[in-house]
């Protein structure tokens, strides 16, 4: 049984312009000591579906039908109480910023202390030497002289370690992090995300890592579910992902993205998609993706929306032309 | 009168910096400020620009590429150092000299968001730097707006709308169509693509490299991100704590890097390629020190 299996999540937000289905029947699972990863690009609904499970979906937006199954309890119908005694305990959550995670009235020590006594009920004392324990873990130097220190004396990636330090410090099941490294710089998001597999490691922990960088989740990730106008359009182990892209959505975010290594880079093109993600108010009524699709023909694609199906063992995929049946079955290409 | 080709470069540089540097004081005192220190953003640069090529300026936060693009502009003034542009020295000239460089000295920011007024319609912004110039009248510089706009692939019949309508990738090309009304040689680009996702970027990655080909348009590339830096240079500069540690030719740059720093910086960038993790973390592991070293 995965650890965590999210069922069906529909999340809206009701606007004046209507409700926009930001997240629209995604499903997924966890298993135990495994790395999801969760990629897609602004407005995808990557991020509002971590919110929705961990219950911080507020006014205008609302869950609106689905379950998400953690150890035996869905997630979705637990009340403010218990999911407080979940949050933080047994899954443990990194965010985008960590200039505003952080409370900058409280030090260092303060925020990492309240969580374990919250959680562990443990003694003032008990708590600072864990939180030194902690500090040491996440590689912060002189850990016990930092501790009485506010969050500005601390730069950025090394508050994103102080978050991880407080995501890891009741040894959770499950760690979530969204965008943990966007706002940082690139030499200390590689050490950031070292770090995050080296917990994850030694604790055995599972993890979903949200992010818009394919590089991100190509460094983190066991399996990968990429995500399009609110709903997944593919999902596969990370290496048959990168080797064997199926949705046309998928490749083209591959072929647009600007490479590092090879050679004839500066007198190429990039493959750009053309058009914008569709407006998530009144969604495509077929293929989400079908408007700025190379592939999508005078068939079904603009009429009926493709299921998510298993195109090969553990590779799903939501289109009605992935790249492994295009030879087979040739299309009228616009 | 905007965007005809250029003629092929000739020997001389476009644009040759040299020595470059900008201090900030750091003040102190309650009534009188003294200055106890400098922050030097940028010290001792120096570089040059060919006609029609790329100069990818890469470096982390804080590590000057920003001011030294602001530099080269006058929109800062440098502390020390020179800023030959077609031979002539922009750090001595006076404003009004200044504005006539400017027709050939052009900029594209970062942040589509921030660096269009929103109260001026995308034809007015466009067509302002021909107003100031005092190039044509009315009907001929909407006519040139127009023309830009559809130039940077944008839909020429939204003249008379506002900026707030446009998502960022639009944005950005108002931004560029502005920078290229006055016909220049060199546009210095500012992080142009970091607010955009991928697949806009990639739109607007090509916008620049069809540009240059077509009206043989020189960059100062500013940017973070060394994917993007590769996809749009001939030559790269390496910055690091207000110094450029390394410079030379994209392909050996990225292919062979000398610096450490270099080393370090390319080490780190994530690449889409699962099974290289491993290889890829133990390769980081062993630029570590110079990492702790230049934060």
């Amino acid at each position: 049984m995965p650890l965590l299996a999210v069922n069906n999540l529909h999340t809206y937000f009701k606007t004046r312009e209507g409700e926009v289905r930001a997240v629209d029947g995604v499903s997924f699972a966890v298993d135990r000591g495994t790395m999801l990863g969760i990629v897609g690009e602004s407005g995808c609904g990557k991020s509002v579906t971590m919110l929705s499970i961990m219950g911080l979906i507020e006014l205008p937006g609302r869950v609106v039908e689905g379950t998400a199954v953690f150890q035996g309890r869905d997630l979705l119908k637990l009340k403010g109480r218990e999911l407080e005694d979940l949050r933080g305990h047994e899954i443990g959550m990194i965010f985008q910023d960590p200039m505003t995670s952080l409370n900058p009235t409280l030090t260092i020590g303060t925020q990492i202390t309240e969580t374990l006594r919250r959680h562990l009920g443990m003694s003032k004392q008990q708590a600072r030497k864990r939180a030194i324990e902690l500090l040491e873990e996440v590689h912060i130097p002189n850990a016990a002289s930092r501790l009485d220190d506010y969050p500005h004396r601390y730069s950025g990636g090394m508050r994103q370690r102080v978050m991880i330090a407080i995501a890891i410090s009741c040894n959770p099941k499950l760690l979530i992090a969204d965008e943990p490294t966007t706002a940082l710089d690139v030499t200390v998001q590689a050490g950031v995300l070292d770090l995050l597999h080296e917990v994850r490691t030694d604790h055995e922990m599972a993890g979903i890592i949200i992010t818009h960088e394919m590089g991100v989740v190509a460094e983190t990730a066991n399996d990968i579910l990429v995500m399009y106008a609110g709903q997944v359009v593919e999902h596969a182990s990370a290496y048959d992902l990168f080797d064997r892209p199926e949705h046309p959505y998928t490749e083209a975010l591959l072929e647009a993205l600007p490479q590092v290594e090879g050679e004839g880079i500066r007198d190429g093109r990039l493959r750009s998609i053309p058009g914008r993600p569709p407006d998530l108010i009144d969604p495509p009524e077929g293929c989400r993706f079908a408007p700025r699709c190379a592939y999508a023909g005078l068939d079904d694609c603009a009429a009926v929306q493709p299921e998510l199906r298993e195109i090969r063992p553990g590779h799903w995929v939501r289109s009605r032309h992935p790249a492994s049946e295009r030879s087979a079955q040739p299309v009228g290409v616009p | 009168m905007p965007l005809t080709p250029r003629a092929p470069a000739t020997g001389e540089p476009l644009l040759v910096v040299k020595n470059l540097k900008k201090y900030f004081p750091i003040k102190k005192g309650v009534l009188i400020d003294r200055t106890v220190d400098h922050v030097k953003a940028v010290d001792d640069v120096s570089f040059h620009v060919n006609a029609g090529e790329t100069l990818g300026l890469v470096g982390e936060s804080g590590s000057g590429k920003t001011t030294t693009g602001y530099c080269v502009l006058q929109l800062l003034k440098p502390t020390d150092g020179t800023v030959m542009f077609q031979g002539r020295d922009l750090t001595k000239m006076r404003k009004g000299d200044l504005r006539e460089v400017r027709r050939e000295l052009q900029v594209v920011f970062q942040d589509p968001y921030a660096s269009l007024n929103p109260r001026m319609t995308v034809g007015d912004i466009v067509s302002e730097a021909l107003l100031i110039h005092d190039i044509g009248d009315r009907g001929s510089r909407r006519r040139s707006a127009e023309q830009l706009l559809e130039v940077v692939g944008f839909n020429p019949d939204f003249i008379n709308r506002y900026p707030h309508e446009f998502s960022g990738g639009q944005r950005q090309r108002i931004g560029i169509a502005r920078a290229l009304a006055l016909n220049p040689s060199l546009i210095v680009c500012d992080e142009p693509v970091s607010a955009l996702d991928v697949s806009i970027q990639a739109q607007i990655l090509n916008l620049l490299k069809d540009l240059q080909a077509e009206f043989g348009l020189a960059y100062l590339f500013i940017a973070h991100d060394l994917a993007v830096v590769r996809t749009m240079s001939d030559r790269i500069a390496v910055m690091n704590r207000g110094k450029i540690v390394e410079e030379g030719p994209a392909e050996e740059v990225y292919s062979n890097p000398q610096d450490p720093y270099s080393q370090a910086l390319l080490a780190a960038v994530p690449i889409p390629d699962p099974r290289r993790m491993r290889e890829r973390r133990a390769e980081r592991r062993k630029h570590q020190d110079v990492l702790a070293e230049s934060v």
